[in-house]
């Protein structure tokens, strides 16, 4: 990294880095020289990008291609409520820039891929991942173990937090801790399992902590640790990681030379929608014709009971998770629809009851959610 | 006081036995309770120092979150640690301290002679509070219950 002069408004800007001697003028210079890729302008991304902007890293990249939506705004603190059908990215430069204008924000509106992570990767001195899918974080993985830049890692799930620092030299990677990611529908996403809001910024705040040491070259950075975050009993704990000679991306013989299919490997495609699950579906519009028109329709709800109390179309509650032992409870000569949030999991609902003998069973497409917002106006979205 | 029922006790004596005369290593899950732990599952875990597993033990990560996360459906949490000394006293050793690091778990240690389990001795880990304080264990008693009697 080569020094960069600091302007007196810089200096007074940064003076209780200043007066400290682990950052001192040289840690500043050295803040500002830098170049922090951060994957994701989201959960994670929003505290970790304010507060890297704010402690006066130069080169912030963002990579994201979503839209601001009000599901967001309980833990996306980049992003405000006016910011809802904005670009994330254009939200989330517009305000690193008004916290520091020193700050040179590069954005790319596109997804992580294959194709493009070793050329974006290789632009930036380090990657922080807040991603949220494991096909990404794979990539990011391997993206930062082929370019020999250090990944600085973190995830979230409902009141549970990671983090660690992976892919620096002689320090373990998280194919070295997951070398298989976990079957497709076993973890769910946080917009299926739920995310606490203020988890992220714990997290995200500790990824930026972390950043921030390997730019300065100080303290004791989580490599070879992985740092578990219990929110709900306020514990912090530590697993120690082993470098994996056997690993196929940094052991000592790797195969991993150049980036693959991610969605292949971790056994999903794109956003996995039910169109894709093969299971027979039936649209919003259809059922309200077939519930209209007093068909004996069997409705059955697959999520969990507190999402039942939200909204719901009536009918029967059995969460997926009980449903191989509460399968009794249905009727198979009925004409069985079941449904959830978005559609995922009682496509998977739907294909168990095939497996299980049931003929007359669909899907609802699109869930709940396409009810809300195609058939009744009124009802609550989640 | 680590409190533990007879046959989770057994159990994890009976794993430094199987394992002689390799170090046996595993998770003790369960609950804290009064300022002491309860003991409700013994988790077996694989000694990963196959390079010197005589006298080193490690713990696979995946499998302490593994016991994490199946822990949390039951209410139960890490309470400790175990692992054995073949043909070496249930002492902890210097690098029993340098490699524990979950303060206020229990680290329960069996020696095993020749293949069969002698004493078994529990160990607190204590100490490393914002560096003012060297981590340290303080012997802590084991109270072995019957089934219904914890």
């Amino acid at each position: 990294m080569k020094a960069v002069a600091l302007s007196n408004d810089e200096i007074l800007r940064y003076s209780r880095h200043l007066i400290m001697p682990e950052v001192g003028m040289e840690g500043q210079q050295r803040l500002k020289a830098a170049k922090v890729l951060c994957v994701g302008a989201g959960g994670l991304g929003s505290p970790l990008a304010l507060y890297l902007a704010a402690a006066g890293v130069g080169t912030l990249g963002l990579v994201d291609f979503d839209v601001v939506d009000a599901t967001n705004l309980q833990r996306q603190i980049i992003h405000t409520t006016a910011d809802v059908g904005r670009k994330k990215l254009d939200s989330a430069a517009e305000k690193l820039k008004a916290i520091n204008p020193f700050l040179e924000v590069r954005t790319f509106e596109t997804r992580l891929t294959s194709d493009n992570a070793l050329e974006l990767t290789r632009q930036f001195d380090m990657v922080v991942d807040g991603t949220d899918n494991f096909p990404t974080r794979y990539l990011v993985n391997d993206a930062c173990v082929l370019t020999g830049r250090p990944n600085v890692y973190g995830s979230i799930f409902r009141f549970e937090g990671q983090v660690s620092v992976f892919a620096t030299r002689g320090g373990p990677c998280y194919r070295c801790l997951f070398p298989e990611p976990p079957p497709p529908g076993l973890v769910p996403s946080c917009a299926e399992g739920g995310v606490l809001g203020i988890l992220p910024g714990l997290v995200g705040v500790m990824q930026a902590t972390e950043a921030v040491k390997l730019i300065l070259g100080r303290g004791e950075p989580l490599v070879g640790r992985l740092l578990l975050v219990d929110a709900l009993g306020m514990r912090f704990r530590e697993l120690k990681l082993r470098k994996d000679p056997s690993c196929p991306a940094c052991g000592e013989r790797p195969t991993l030379t150049k980036l693959a299919d991610y969605e292949a490997f971790c056994g999903v495609r794109g956003e996995e929608s039910p169109a894709s699950s093969g299971v027979p579906e039936v649209t919003a519009e259809q059922l309200k014709r077939e519930l209209d028109a007093g068909e004996d329709l069997f409705i059955l709800d697959v999520r969990e009971p507190h999402e039942h109390q939200i909204c719901n179309l009536g009918g029967h509650l059995i969460p997926l998770g009980e449903l191989p032992r509460r399968a009794h409870e249905l009727d198979s000569s009925r004409e069985i629809v079941a449904y959830c949030h978005v559609g995922v999991r009682s496509a998977r609902a739907v294909a168990f009851l095939h497996g299980a003998g049931f003929r007359k069973v669909r899907n609802l497409a699109g869930g709940i959610r396409a009810w809300a917002d195609r058939i009744d106006r009124t009802m609550p979205k989640y | 006081m680590l409190r533990i029922g007879e046959a989770d006790y057994q159990e994890l004596r009976r794993h430094g036995e199987e394992a002689y005369p390799h170090e046996a290593c595993g998770v003790l899950m369960g609950r804290a309770e009064g300022g002491g732990r309860v003991v409700a599952r013994v988790a077996r875990c694989a000694n990963t120092r196959v390079d010197s597993p005589h006298n080193r033990y490690g713990i696979d990560p995946l499998e302490i979150l593994r016991a994490l996360h199946q822990g949390r459906e039951r209410e139960e949490d890490v309470v400790g640690f175990y692992h054995s000394h073949p043909d070496h006293p249930a002492l902890w050793s210097a690098t029993d301290l340098a490699e524990a690091h979950w303060v206020g778990c229990s680290y329960v240690i069996t020696s095993v002679a020749r293949g069969i389990a002698e004493a078994t001795n529990s160990f607190l880990l204590v100490g490393g509070d914002a560096g003012r304080r060297e981590r340290s264990f303080l012997d802590e008693e084991i109270r072995v219950t019957r089934r219904g009697d914890a």
